[in-house]
């Protein structure tokens, strides 16, 4: 395998393969990433077990062949060279070496046989579509920072991607939750779409994709079964594996009765909770939202920082009420909030809070409150 | 030697002959003397049977009849009060079995959070009589008086009668005092004259007190254990006094030398306040090696419900679990996670357990299972309100 390639390009290969690879191995060969020449085509390979990706560019290739070597390694060594720098990278099949050669430097890297690197196949996709890359931009935005870290339950630990329908119109949707929060983003069911059935995309999976998604401007082409995602971009193909679980039936906890209606600015609302909270204790984070007639007054007070206050004009239309939440949550759905005006629903202090923007509702927020 | 009154809580020198066995002072026949009164300061402090007492407390409809707490969990007793406890109504008997021996008790569901209020105001009246005092569980706490050394200080038996005294006055519920030189005996101790006891047991006559005693009256001396020192004809803690330290140690290790001290009465642990508590856990030697998950799980919730109601009675909560296994060559395995916040709920602390759990064990056989709660916390941050805790999630009950 013989081939030449611009660092530019290089780099930026290698820096979604490394991003999939694991920092730390129990098995060698995942720590590299496989390249292919053939076709004059380039093409990188990179998988954790999960997740697999595999990207092709152009390249002047002189011979074809295949090796691997460190992932981790080769992007940083196309990282420190010069702008602009053409690479060489040379490997022969029988002296387990790569080598690679740019302008002064030269560097040989030990590589392990493609036959050890695993076969990267989502196998067969039942169900096709296409997304605008701002769509599915939205629907992973929006709802990825109420992912659940918490490894007992599972089958939180990604977004739920399913078609659903109201009042006769196609959606699909995007939930995630980890039992404090819940998001829920819908947008028009894509052609294509209809039964496919109700998945858990791993966080890991949900990352790479949100990283890829910013390097096109068009559409994104989503293939499902039901054990495997995969995602398409122009020269990328990422495919996971799906979260073996049953997502919990979310709309119950989703409050339908909530009549108390606090309307707020949602910037300064912003501004304020982030104020405040500078002084809550590391460990709770708690505000406490004092809400009466036309003041909303945010506090917090801890006992190694002191307290604050501010007060925040707003619009209510029921009883005075005073509920804590966690000021770090407020803050992940505010800034998630694109319109002016940010609605709650609210029931009484102890219950779940609905949040949403008065613009929009495409999306839609469930908080639990804290005890203050 | 002095005489103390347990109403006023004065010493009074305690003069020989007949009628002398009244306080001094305020004539009360509830006194008590004995040789090392004035220098014994730890003492533990258990509540009488604290559940039934408090709704005893607030409904005194029921002052006179048996009643038992009890029942919203599998059916059992939590506490029974005394009157319930002479029909041999016990704690942890099934509810069908309690009714039986006592049809006319009153039941009534626990109702914790008004039990850990009034556990706080108790403990309140402790930390006011020492700063020492080492919660063992909602209803129990050791408290240490410090040094004798300060003869400006009244003795720790003074000051004890005056707190128990305030807190029948002023919570309204009764405690049995067990007052010595160290933990494992004043346990002991604060059993001997419940309810409403107040009972000591010095150092010189620790020895011969414990001799005719089981060793399951030593703490960490299970069933097991019981088992194997009864195969070595080991049955009473004189048995064991016979016995040199190093015989003890070179049979039963590191355990053999903390039987050795506590079987002539020493106990070097000290009373320990909340801060200082990094961890807390419960193991057990099983009864027969292990590998079936099943099994291991049961073995593991009862650890878990251990540790659980000891979090709750100290008002703490952990943030790490720890889960540890011996295997038959004795190989010690510890696993641990962080959980997201601070739990003391046994089914959160289950849950991590039992996951670890089913990531280490596989064919391996094991003699030693325990858990361990650590990042100990207080409370108030612990098991914040969740979404879906009302509803079935799969996987994250608390059962087995």
């Amino acid at each position: 395998m013989k081939l030449t390639i611009e660092r530019g390009a290089l780099l930026k290969s290698l820096a979604h393969a490394q991003s999939v690879v694991e920092r730390r191995n129990t098995i060698p060969i995942l720590a590299n990433v496989m390249l292919r020449v053939e076709d004059g085509r380039l093409s990188f390979a990179a998988t954790d077990m999960d997740i697999g990706i595999i990207e092709s560019v152009a390249s002047e290739s002189t011979a074809p062949g295949a090796t691997t070597a460190p992932a981790h390694t080769l992007y940083e060594i196309a990282r420190k060279l010069p702008e602009g720098a053409q690479v060489h990278i040379e490997a022969s099949g029988g002296n387990g070496q790569l080598k690679l050669r740019s302008g002064r430097s030269t560097f040989t890297l030990s590589s392990l046989p493609t036959e050890e690197f695993p076969v990267i196949s989502g196998g067969e996709m039942p169900y096709e579509f296409r997304l605008p890359a701002r769509e599915l931009r939205s629907l992973i935005d929006r709802t990825r920072f109420a992912i659940s870290t918490e490894e007992t339950r599972y089958y939180l630990n990604g977004i739920y991607l399913h078609s659903t329908e109201v009042s006769d119109v196609p959606l699909l949707r995007s939930v995630a939750t980890d039992g404090h929060r819940l998001a829920r983003v819908e947008i028009p069911l894509p052609e294509g779409a209809a039964g496919m059935p109700g998945v858990i995309v791993p966080r890991k999976a949900v990352n790479e994709v949100r990283k890829l998604i910013d390097e096109v401007n068009d559409e994104v082409a989503i293939g499902l079964s039901e054990t495997k995602i995969s995602f398409r971009f122009n020269d990328v193909i990422l495919i996971s594996k799906l979260i073996d679980g049953t997502f919990p039936d979310y709309e119950r906890v989703i409050p339908s009765s909530n009549e108390k209606l606090l309307e707020f600015d949602r910037r300064e609302f912003q501004a304020a909770v982030d104020r405040v909270s500078t002084i809550s204790s590391e460990k709770s984070r708690a505000v406490k939202l004092a809400i009466n007639g036309r003041t909303l007054t945010l506090s917090a007070s801890s006992a190694e920082n002191g307290t604050a206050t501010e007060e925040v004009e707003v619009s209510y239309n029921a009883d005075p009420l005073e509920i804590g939440f966690n000021s770090r949550y407020l803050l992940d759905i505010a800034q998630q909030i694109e319109g002016d005006v940010a609605e709650m629903a609210l029931a009484d202090a102890a219950s779940p809070t609905i949040i949403r923007d008065q613009s929009d509702t495409s999306a839609l927020y469930v908080l639990m409150p804290m005890r203050v | 030697m002095k005489r103390l009154c347990r109403d006023c809580g004065i010493l009074s020198e305690d003069l020989p002959g007949a009628g002398h066995s009244r306080c001094g002072a305020c004539r009360s026949p509830r006194t008590l003397s004995h040789p090392e009164l004035e220098r014994l300061s730890i003492a533990h402090v258990d509540c009488d049977a604290f559940y039934a007492t408090i709704e005893k407390r607030d409904d005194p409809a029921i002052a006179e009849a048996p009643v038992i707490v009890g029942g919203r969990h599998r059916g059992v007793v939590t506490t029974a009060c005394y009157i319930a406890r002479r029909y041999g109504v016990r704690s942890a008997m099934p509810m069908f079995q309690a009714l039986r021996l006592c049809p006319h008790a009153v039941v009534i569901p626990p109702n914790m959070e008004k039990y850990r209020f009034v556990a706080g105001q108790v403990r309140a009246i402790m930390r006011e009589a020492t700063p020492l005092v080492e919660p063992v569980s909602i209803d129990e706490a050791y408290l240490d008086f410090g040094s004798p050394g300060d003869r400006s200080a009244p003795p720790a038996a003074a000051l004890l009668a005056r707190m128990v005294h305030r807190i029948e006055e002023e919570v309204g519920v009764t405690a049995s005092i067990g007052l010595s030189c160290n933990k494992f005996l004043a346990k002991i101790a604060s059993d001997l004259d419940k309810p409403r006891g107040f009972a000591v047991i010095g150092e010189a006559e620790a020895r011969e007190f414990l001799a005719p005693k089981p060793v399951g009256l030593i703490p960490g001396v299970g069933p097991a254990m019981q088992r194997r020192l009864d195969a070595d004809g080991i049955r009473t803690i004189g048995q064991l006094q016979r016995i040199p330290e190093t015989v003890l140690v070179g049979r039963y290790g590191r355990f053999g030398r903390r039987l050795a001290g506590l079987a002539v009465g020493r106990d070097p642990h000290p009373v320990e306040t909340i801060s200082a508590i990094k961890s807390i856990s419960a193991e057990t030697t099983l009864d027969r090696d292990l590998s079936s998950l099943p099994e291991l799980r049961r073995e593991l919730h009862a650890l878990c419900a251990r540790v659980a109601a000891r979090l709750e009675g100290r008002g703490l909560a952990a943030r790490t679990v720890v889960l540890k296994l011996k295997t038959t060559n004795f190989r010690i395995i510890t696993r641990s996670r962080k959980l997201e916040s601070p739990t003391r709920q046994l089914g959160t602390l289950f849950q991590s357990a039992s996951w670890l759990l089913d990531r280490e064990a596989g064919s391996a056989s094991y003699r030693l299972i325990g858990v361990g709660a650590a990042e100990i916390t207080d409370a108030d941050a612990a098991d914040p309100p969740d979404l879906f805790s009302g509803f079935s999630v799969p996987g994250a009950s608390g059962d087995v």
